[in-house]
């Protein structure tokens, strides 16, 4: 009897045609609506430098057949409740095979890295993009701590990765101070910057506080683009010196790193002290994270990320614990800066702009917000997906910025979408997704 | 004194036009309590929107400028208002009732999205126009320096007031108005007493992309060249306009607009060009801080 019930509604769900049509043309409809001035039309520079149009109704019509075509094909499939577009709830049991796989993940990630110079030391562009990678690694961890953990949106963090990038080039440069000094005075002055914009916002919240951290990452960039006599304005900076292995340069000359352990001058050498330098830099941010967590004031952030009221009742300094999240998110962002700056040997007010705080936001959310390995593999996922669609390179920010809003729409918790409690009684207890959404709203 | 005028006249017409762009924040923010970052993006569309209309009725044949003026208006606020109502259904309306920051990050993505599907479709070279509407009086003639106001000055700020007034009337006295203002004040209850605020959230996309469209023709005609990336700072510095005013109040947006369109001028007369952008993106920093409810903002209480 049941089993006839659902055949006669799965029948009838499935051959509801009509409405779907009635669907894909209503859709079709507005396609065309939107489309047909925009992409029907093409404006050119003519000959005389006024602009000309051109017709593309080819492509036009092939766009609003797409259109109708996904529209139907989404109306009949799963409006019809033939597939549910509802995530599937894991098991508690299957929830704990997971985790003790995840527990393995982390650790051959990490395994693999390290042995990605060797695997790979022939390949020069592989070499170049792992390290790009780990630069976003890097920046995914630094902001971590400041939209993960504290759950303060920082929509300008790009700003302390050019405060450590120009501070690394111009103290390098104007003083001949080398590497290991420069370095940490980026993250330093990065995290003096932090403190000092976050002054000011501590008592935003939210969307407010997001869009006042943009307005700060413009106008660092607006200044370095225009304060011409110190920072070279759209110019930038180059010839920023190369970073040394401890004093020994990678030269062919006698004093350099081949000449000294006697081996052959080999131009990837650097790409590959370059490679482990970065890894160690975010391995440092990743384990700086995780103690962090463990003291009161990264217990505080996680707090303040579930309920800023609460924590104020409770007699957390809501101020300091901004402002450290600031400050140590910010110097993570300038360590990444000034590694930056000394491996492209040029920097410019190009290479911050608000697409790249963007990208790295994206990056911590896709990655689940406050989950360590997510990020990780989001980074991978990201700038490795990136680098995929190069031969597209038009189309890859239009899919990146529709990817962004698919995220949120289907998975808002980003692809880590699990949080583990970090700190418990007895035995941990899982929060599934579901329940932090019901809380957050 | 005479160029202090004519900075004046500059600013209160760039002010209006950001007026227009800031009410959409404005209203959205109003209703739902989110930024949406993408309208800026919805101001840049309307603007190529209009570009290639003007283009195509030239095409056509049709030369006559009111006529011409009239029909570009009407086709930029339909096909913008389209655009805004298909960016809330799908990237804001599956949203409602997520967490507090998931409607922001959605609504970069889609400022992103929009930005490149423009440069995509028409290429990321500057498009100018030609002056369309041309003439100007001159106000005061001092031998050295003229005050003049254009024509296409008189039209912005006629037409300005001319919207800002049929929006007010609109929020004030009809069914549609009352919806709105009731879901500005509890969405929830306002369902409850049977609103509907799906379509209410809808129409409220759909009218502050039809007010940014016409921005955006003001803009294309005003300055004769655009290009994909106008919406960005634009946005931006309609938002500033939106939260000076006080977001969430339309008076508010209209003077936060002006305000702005004149620290834009006078900072870009008397100090310095490059750093026109910083003076707003200043602003905004110091209005929130130092005023986070605007001048005719209402403070908003904080709910546990």
């Amino acid at each position: 009897m049941s089993v006839e019930i659902a055949r006669e509604t799965q029948k009838s769900a499935r051959f509801d045609f009509v409405g779907a049509l009635w669907d894909a043309a209503i859709a079709a409809f507005v396609a065309f609506g939107l489309f047909s001035l925009i992409v029907g039309l093409r404006t050119e520079q003519g000959s005389t430098g006024q602009l000309v149009l051109f017709p593309r109704p080819e492509l036009l019509f092939a766009l609003v057949g797409v259109v109708f075509a996904g529209r139907f094909v989404v109306a009949l499939f799963f409006r019809s409740g033939l597939m549910s577009t509802r995530h599937t709830i894991v098991s508690p049991a299957m929830r704990r095979r997971l985790d003790y796989v995840g527990s393995f993940v982390g650790v051959f990630l990490l395994l693999f890295a390290l042995a990605i110079p060797f695997l790979f030391y022939s390949d020069r562009y592989l070499l170049d993009l792992a390290i790009l990678v780990l630069t976003y690694v890097m920046l995914g961890w630094g902001l971590n701590i400041v939209v993960g953990l504290a759950g303060l949106l920082d929509l300008g963090y790009v700003a302390f990765y050019a405060v450590g990038a120009y501070s690394y080039a111009l103290l390098a440069q104007n003083f001949g101070w080398s590497f290991w000094l420069c370095l940490p005075l980026a993250g330093i002055l990065a995290a003096f910057w932090g403190i000092l914009l976050g002054f000011p916002v501590l008592r935003l919240r939210g969307d407010y506080l997001a869009i006042v951290t943009l307005a700060f990452g413009e106008i660092i960039r607006l200044v370095l683009l225009n304060w011409q006599d110190f920072t070279g304005g759209p110019n930038g900076i180059s010839g920023i010196p190369r970073p040394s292995f401890f004093g020994l340069p990678f030269t062919a000359n006698d004093d350099g790193f081949a000449a000294y352990f006697g081996i052959e001058f080999d131009p990837t050498h650097r790409v590959v002290f370059l490679f482990y330098l970065i890894l160690a830099l975010a391995l440092i941010t990743n384990f700086a994270t995780i103690r962090l967590r463990r003291l009161p004031v990264g217990r505080a952030w996680e707090a303040m990320r579930e309920d800023e009221i609460a924590c104020r009742s409770l007699g957390i300094n809501t101020t300091n614990t901004k402002l450290t999240a600031f400050a140590i998110g910010a110097m993570f962002g300038g360590f990444a800066g000034g590694f930056f700056a000394t491996r492209q040997g040029f920097i410019s007010p190009e290479s911050f702009v608000f697409m790249e705080s963007a990208m790295i936001v994206a990056i911590v959310v896709l990655g689940g917000m406050g989950s360590q390995i997510g990020v990780a593999v989001a980074a991978v996922v990201m700038v490795g997906g990136f680098e995929l669609f190069r031969e597209f390179e038009q189309f890859r920010m239009l899919i990146f910025g529709l990817a962004m809003v698919a995220i949120m729409v289907w998975r808002p918790r980003g692809l880590v979408a699990h949080r583990s409690p970090s700190i418990f009684l007895r035995q941990k207890k899982e929060i599934p997704p579901e329940v932090l959404e019901e809380v957050q709203r | 004194m005479e160029y202090f005028l004519q900075q004046l006249i500059n600013g209160l017409t760039l002010g209006s036009i950001y007026g227009l762009i800031a009410i959409g924040y404005t209203m959205v923010y109003g209703i739902i309590g989110m930024i949406n970052f993408a309208h800026g993006d919805i101001f840049m569309v309307g603007a190529f929107i209009a570009l290639i209309a003007f283009l195509a009725l030239v095409a056509i044949g049709l030369t006559a400028v009111p006529v011409a003026l009239l029909v570009v208006l009407l086709v930029a606020m339909l096909l913008t208002a389209l655009y805004g109502w298909t960016v809330e259904r799908f990237a804001y309306r599956p949203l409602r009732g997520s967490f507090r920051l998931a409607p922001l990050i959605s609504a970069i993505g889609m400022s992103i999205a929009l930005q490149n599907y423009m440069q995509i479709a028409q290429g990321a070279r500057v498009k100018p126009l030609p002056p369309i509407i041309t003439g100007n009086y001159p106000l005061i003639d001092s031998g050295n320096f003229h005050v003049q106001v254009s024509n296409i000055q008189i039209i912005i700020v006629v037409v300005t007031v001319t919207l800002m007034a049929g929006f007010s009337w609109l929020v004030a006295s009809t069914r549609l108005g009352r919806d709105m203002r009731a879901c500005a004040q509890d969405l929830k209850m306002a369902a409850l007493v049977g609103v509907n605020t799906d379509r209410t959230i809808s129409l409220t996309f759909v009218i502050g992309a039809a007010l940014a469209s016409v921005a955006g023709v003001m803009f294309l005609l005003y300055y004769g060249v655009i290009d994909f990336f106008i919406g960005f700072v634009a946005g931006v510095k309609a938002f500033t306009a939106a939260v000076l005013g006080g977001i969430g109040s339309l008076p508010g947006a209209m003077l936060g607009g002006l305000l702005i369109g004149l620290i834009e001028t006078f900072w870009s007369a008397y100090f310095s060009v490059q750093y026109k952008d910083v003076a707003a993106f200043s602003v905004l920093v110091l209005v929130l801080i130092f005023m986070p409810t605007g001048i005719l903002g209402r403070p908003e209480v904080e709910k546990v």
